[in-house]
């Protein structure tokens, strides 16, 4: 059995009386690729979250490679080697593609190393030709695809994506896929994600969420074909 | 990104000797010291709020503590060479504990403002106070509102007697901008300094790369109290008095007039425009007939409306629209794009 990346146990998240995210039991394997599906609302974005350091969760605990991070902020995660992406995009507007790889790259590299590592993501992410405009100044999915980029440059062993497919062209989506698989050869991925068709082409194993906790958790094809999810999808009672 | 430094240091050093000498020429060099001190004093808060996104409404703190702690060791030691070196340590130190506070405490955007403000107003009551006798450091009293007269002023290192005054103090602080300018010129420049930028830009995002931006911010705040520091030491040299007024609300407010006229987000504006603003009080100091604070809010007034971005920034713009650079790479969609060098200013 592959080692356990990624693992939560009993992980609840409140806000005042609301219950965002309910005693969540949660097992992530190295190089595995989970999609995190639900209705608006069910708790994915919250789970995340809690996950990634950016909200410490109210009770329960969550380890990365066996160390307990359940308080940690998101940087000491993220120094673990964990590549976080959020739901919008979370870029440097200001300063060009290189530079916010860069400084992605820096983190974990000497500066003539960082400078390599950039210039090797760039042209692997098609991104030559916009290489010195600033972020700002791209169009969305050029910039989803910017900040890919900088979850890609630190060689992650775990990757944590919020939606990474939102707002995409068919083609960014395409492309967006084939970056993922490509990341997906030495990181385990959790993909936060509403597009039922980009998680098909995607995903083997979901999880699904509903009011804060775990509803399903198999294949995608007997996700898809379960009567449950589908009426949690369509707003019927679970 | 990968800018030539060398570069960097040759233009700072040929305009440098060319303004200074040509200044002296056109104005006094007892004028021209205080607003190279003050050219500093503006270049350590551009450099803290323009490239940190530090707000910092109290600067004026490090530059009355640079100024007191020198005026307090030079009173002690009898000579200028260790009070120099207080003057930028103590400030640096007090920041770093401030700083501790504040990042570590999470305090963002305007409650920064607030704490620092805060901050020097405490010290400005503190050193009100202190009229008394008991209020004595070593040989120093801090006498109150009255200040500090009568230290030892600037002397050549090991040789107390040795008075460095008039011209010659002109171009220790003519120097001294140079270096501090070629120094922060250096720290942008560097990895520290390209992450700092990036914490000004997104402190989500740095922190998501794994960045502790807590312990860069503190950093940064103590070398942009360090560089005050050192101004306010030099500020004591000059005036050869310090008195509370280095603390008060009314210093800190011009530090951040200077840098919105002048431009934040670049190491020029702040030091032109603290220069120019300070050139303009003192001549508008020579008339009575319009009130020079009237005259100064106007200006600010006219800078945020029309000029946001200050000065600086806009006369590179123009410059840039008339010249015609642009980025590789952006030119696909022939849109103009900013001045490349923005990012290390």
């Amino acid at each position: 059995m592959a080692e356990i990346v990624l693992e939560t146990q009993g992980l609840t998240m409140r806000f005042g009386g609301v219950v965002a995210a309910n005693n969540v039991d949660f097992t992530l394997h190295a190089r595995e690729l989970r999609c995190l599906i639900g209705p608006n609302g069910a708790g994915k974005s919250t789970f995340f979250k809690c996950v990634t350091g950016l909200q410490t969760p109210t009770e329960g605990q969550v380890f990365m490679r066996g160390e307990e991070t359940t308080q940690w902020m998101s940087h000491e995660i993220a120094s673990l080697g964990v590549g976080i992406k959020t739901q919008n995009p979370n870029v440097l507007d200001s300063l060009s593609v290189f530079e916010n790889i860069w400084l992605a790259a820096r983190r974990f590299h000497t500066p003539i190393e960082a400078n390599r590592k950039s210039q090797e993501i760039i042209e692997r992410l098609a991104l030559s030709s916009i290489a010195r405009a600033d972020l700002g100044q791209l169009a969305h999915g050029e910039r989803q695809r910017v900040e890919l980029g900088l979850v890609a440059v630190g060689d992650p062993w775990l990757v944590l994506l919020d939606e990474p497919a939102a707002g995409m062209s068919a083609e960014d989506v395409e492309r967006m896929t084939e970056i993922i698989h490509e990341l997906n050869k030495s990181a385990a991925i959790v993909i936060v994600e509403h597009d039922m068709q980009f998680i098909r082409s995607i995903a083997e194993n979901v999880t699904v969420f509903h009011q804060g906790s775990v509803l399903m958790e198999d294949h995608v094809d007997l996700v898809m074909a379960d009567q449950t999810v589908r009426n949690v999808y369509l707003g019927k009672k679970a | 990104m990968q800018g030539s430094m060398s570069k960097d240091v040759m233009t700072t050093l040929v305009v440098s000797a060319a303004l200074i000498w040509a200044l002296p020429l056109m104005v006094s060099t007892y004028t021209l010291t205080i607003l190279i001190i003050y050219g500093m004093l503006g270049l350590s808060l551009g450099l803290i709020w323009g490239f940190g996104g530090i707000i910092c409404f109290g600067q004026a703190a490090y530059f009355g503590l640079g100024a007191y702690t020198y005026a307090i060791a030079a009173i002690n030691f009898g000579e200028s060479t260790i009070p120099m070196l207080l003057a930028v340590i103590v400030p640096a130190i007090f920041a770093a504990l401030l700083g501790l506070m504040m990042f570590y405490g999470r305090l963002t955007d305007v409650y920064l403002g607030v704490i620092t403000l805060v901050v020097m107003l405490i010290l400005f009551k503190f050193i009100n106070s202190t009229a008394g006798p008991q209020y004595v450091i070593g040989n120093a009293r801090l006498g109150g509102y009255n200040g500090i007269p009568g230290f030892q002023t600037l002397n050549v290192p090991g040789d107390p007697s040795a008075y460095i005054w008039g011209d010659a103090y002109f171009y220790v602080c003519a120097v001294m901008l140079a270096l501090v300018f070629i120094l922060v010129s250096a720290l942008l420049r560097s990895s520290f300094g390209r992450i700092a930028v990036g914490i000004r830009e997104n402190e989500t995002r740095m922190s998501l790369m794994g960045y502790d931006i807590r312990a860069r911010k503190t950093i940064l705040f103590s070398i942009g109290a360090a560089i005050a520091g050192l101004a306010g030491a030099l500020f004591a040299n000059w005036s050869e008095i310090v008195t509370p007024s280095l603390f008060s609300l009314r210093q800190s407010a011009e530090i951040i007039i200077w840098c919105i006229v002048g431009g934040f987000s670049n190491r020029v504006g702040p030091i032109f425009g603290a220069a120019g603003l300070a050139y303009i009080k003192i001549l508008l100091g020579q008339q009575s007939m319009v009130d020079n604070t009237l005259i100064m809010g106007i200006i600010l007034v006219v800078f945020v409306l029309f000029l946001p971005k200050g000065l600086v920034p806009a006369v590179a713009e123009l410059w840039n629209i008339s010249f015609g650079r642009r980025k590789r790479g952006a030119s696909r969609s022939g849109r103009r794009v900013r001045n490349r060098g923005k990012a290390n200013g």
